[in-house]
């Protein structure tokens, strides 16, 4: 079982690698990524140090390319594609049809990976990738129970990746229009969600502080409460006659106590989100899940979640919490 | 001309007040009516047969008939269902998932290519063409601008392009229930209760903003997308087909409205609209898609 863990930097990748990572993803510093963020991921000369340093330590990386090609900058997405080729990287992580088409056609040797934002649930969707552009591996969007997930890995003609632990989408990824509804930019187009420069914060006479998102309120905090990022769907909002987080509080995914089943389901890797967190965030939650793995990896039978770990993935997690998502039925 | 098309109905109705509701849109001048269940496999009033019966009956009728499938997939079950519509034999096919567009091209069937296939380029385009896409429905965030860089660079006629140009919009598909949730039940014992409010639920932000709308597993705008009155200048750029999704009320007479406008009797659709606060546009114009734009 291979632990791929996010890096949005290179002193996030370097500490990806020294605390286990088996596979570290990347994205460069532009709307080709579902992480666009301000001062974040790499430019080409960069990623080249990374890549030089995780082979060295006998590693692999991995570049995301998986927002979708906007009409008007299709050039930016191959050059993209080209400059992970030229770099020698490991892999392509890719969501748009015409670029896994555009990667098949012109690297056909570079490893192409379907994005979380590819929304493939079902075998049949993974044989339309699978037979048109040959990809190797998918990514699993985070809608799937477990039994649904080891039912589709019985008989996927790929290698399967989902998602360990992180900030938790509750949308199907690449399906969620959400941000760009209230600020005009989405994951899809530009790579960001809730994107920080429409963000504002403000607090009034009687101490209370309000986020704002492009001007729509996302939620308004005691003055002792513990205020979190307004990310659209974790705000709280009115319905009827009930005020409270209608779609879903801040929280994290959690899978831990998960590893054994995932393995056997036959399922090939498991991400960590957060290509946006430190360097110190990578380095922790790598060490808890490589230890996890590889106790696993070990004696499945006997694996128990090591609660120490869950301390420690608790305390990077949105609001302090975790869940296990759509994988536990109850959560649906 | 474009074409007038009625989407499919995002909300779960009574069967009766489906049936009345279709005997109406029979009788409107909707050039292409797509049914069937796309958001929720629960929801089984009419089961896929009856949809296809149903069809049988509009197409009688002189409709175009599509049928559109399930957007999120997640149980075997549910590839089923999906399966069932692929096989009809009779009716074209609206893709809503890969998984669909795989079924449809295994037997070498045409089909529309649903908005969250997310075609935002030509080679996405041709991609999908070349599978046998006969007309592809834009992303529902995709602008006036973007639509217009991608068919001058696609350049081929061969494939329709459908616009959804009124409605709720659909902005994301989740495992969760919103409506369960809502109402404090497992989605596995949600007895439904979705059927109770025949346009979703409304979500306001605690300034009293109306902002989201729930329906389901699917949450759509709070506010109402209304690009008819932009149906001349899509036209003139090639789209050809403008889709109305269904609500409870003034369906049929929206349809009408705007092919009276087409017709020739200008001022149908502003009449329509005015007064309509809970409208938006900003999606075509480039900007948030909740906004309100006037040119």
């Amino acid at each position: 079982m291979e632990l791929v863990c996010p890096a949005g930097s290179l002193p996030a990748l370097q500490a990806a690698v020294d605390n286990g990572a088996d596979t570290v993803y990347t994205g460069l510093r532009d709307g080709t990524n579902a992480r666009h963020f301000p001062g974040l991921n790499f430019t080409p000369e960069k990623l080249r140090r990374g890549i030089d340093y995780a082979h060295r330590h006998r590693r692999r990386v991995l570049m995301a390319i998986n927002t979708y090609a906007q009409s008007s900058g299709w050039a930016q997405w191959t050059s993209a594609v080209d400059h992970a080729a030229d770099l020698g990287i490991d892999g392509i992580i890719l969501a748009d049809a015409g670029l896994l088409e555009y990667a098949s056609r012109t690297h056909p040797n570079l490893p192409r990976h379907l994005s979380v934002q590819g929304s493939a649930t079902s075998t049949e969707a993974l044989q339309f990738y699978q037979e048109l552009f040959g990809i190797r591996r998918a990514v699993l969007p985070r809608v799937l129970s477990l039994a649904q997930v080891t039912r589709l890995a019985e008989d996927a003609p790929v290698e399967l990746e989902v998602f360990g632990f992180g900030s938790l989408c509750i949308m199907a990824e690449g399906r969620c229009l959400l941000s760009s509804y209230a600020t005009g930019e989405s994951p899809n187009t530009a790579g960001a969600c809730s994107p920080a420069a429409h963000v504002r914060w403000s607090e009034l006479d009687d101490g209370h502080l309000e986020s704002r998102l492009n001007g729509v309120l996302i939620d308004r905090f005691e003055p002792q409460e513990r205020a979190g990022y307004p990310t659209l769907c974790k705000g709280r909002f009115t319905v009827g006659e009930h005020t409270g987080h209608i779609l879903e509080e801040p929280t994290s995914l959690n899978t831990l106590d998960l590893l054994p089943q995932l393995h056997a389901a036959g399922i090939t890797a498991i991400k960590l989100e957060g290509r946006q967190r430190s360097p110190g965030y990578v380095a922790g939650v790598t060490r808890v899940w490589r230890q996890a793995i590889d106790r696993c990896l070990r004696d499945p039978g006997a694996y128990r979640t090591d609660p120490d770990g869950n301390v420690v993935l608790a305390g990077f997690s949105e609001g302090s919490q975790t869940t296990l998502g759509a994988y536990h039925r109850s959560w649906q | 001309m474009p074409k007038i098309a009625l989407g499919p109905c995002q909300y779960f109705w009574p069967r009766e007040q489906t049936e009345t509701f279709y005997a109406r849109i029979a009788e409107t001048s909707a050039d292409i009516v797509y049914l069937g269940e796309s958001v929720c496999p629960k929801r089984r009033e009419l089961r896929p047969e009856d949809w296809i019966a149903l069809g049988r009956e509009l197409a009688a009728q002189g409709k175009e008939v599509v049928l559109s499938t399930l957007t999120l997939l997640e149980a075997r079950s549910e590839l089923g269902m999906v399966r069932r519509l692929c096989d009809n034999g009779e009716f074209r096919v609206e893709a809503n998932d890969v998984a669909a567009v795989q079924m449809l091209r295994e037997h070498q069937l045409p089909f529309v290519g649903g908005a969250f296939l997310n075609i935002y380029n030509p080679e996405s385009l041709r991609l999908y063409r070349e599978q046998g896409m006969f007309r592809w429905v834009m992303p529902l965030e995709m602008g006036r601008d973007s639509l217009g860089a991608l068919l001058a660079d696609y350049s081929a006629a061969d494939v329709e392009t459908e616009v959804f140009a009124y409605g709720r919009m659909p902005l994301a598909w989740s495992a969760r229930c919103y409506t369960a949730r809502y109402h404090d039940l497992p989605k596995d014992q949600c007895g439904l209760r979705c059927i109770e409010d025949p346009e979703g639920i409304p979500v306001h932000t605690r300034d009293g903003e109306l902002f989201l709308n729930i329906n389901g597993i699917q949450t759509q705008s709070g506010r109402v997308t209304n690009l008819l009155p932009e149906w001349q200048n899509m036209a003139d750029m090639g789209v050809d087909v403008l889709r109305i999704s269904p609500r409870p009320e003034g369906t049929a007479e929206r349809i009408e409205a705007l092919a009276a406008e087409m017709r020739g009797e200008q001022g149908a659709v502003a009449a329509m609209s005015e007064g309509e606060v809970e409208d938006c546009n900003g999606y075509w114009f480039g900007q948030a898609g909740m906004q309100v734009v006037r040119e």
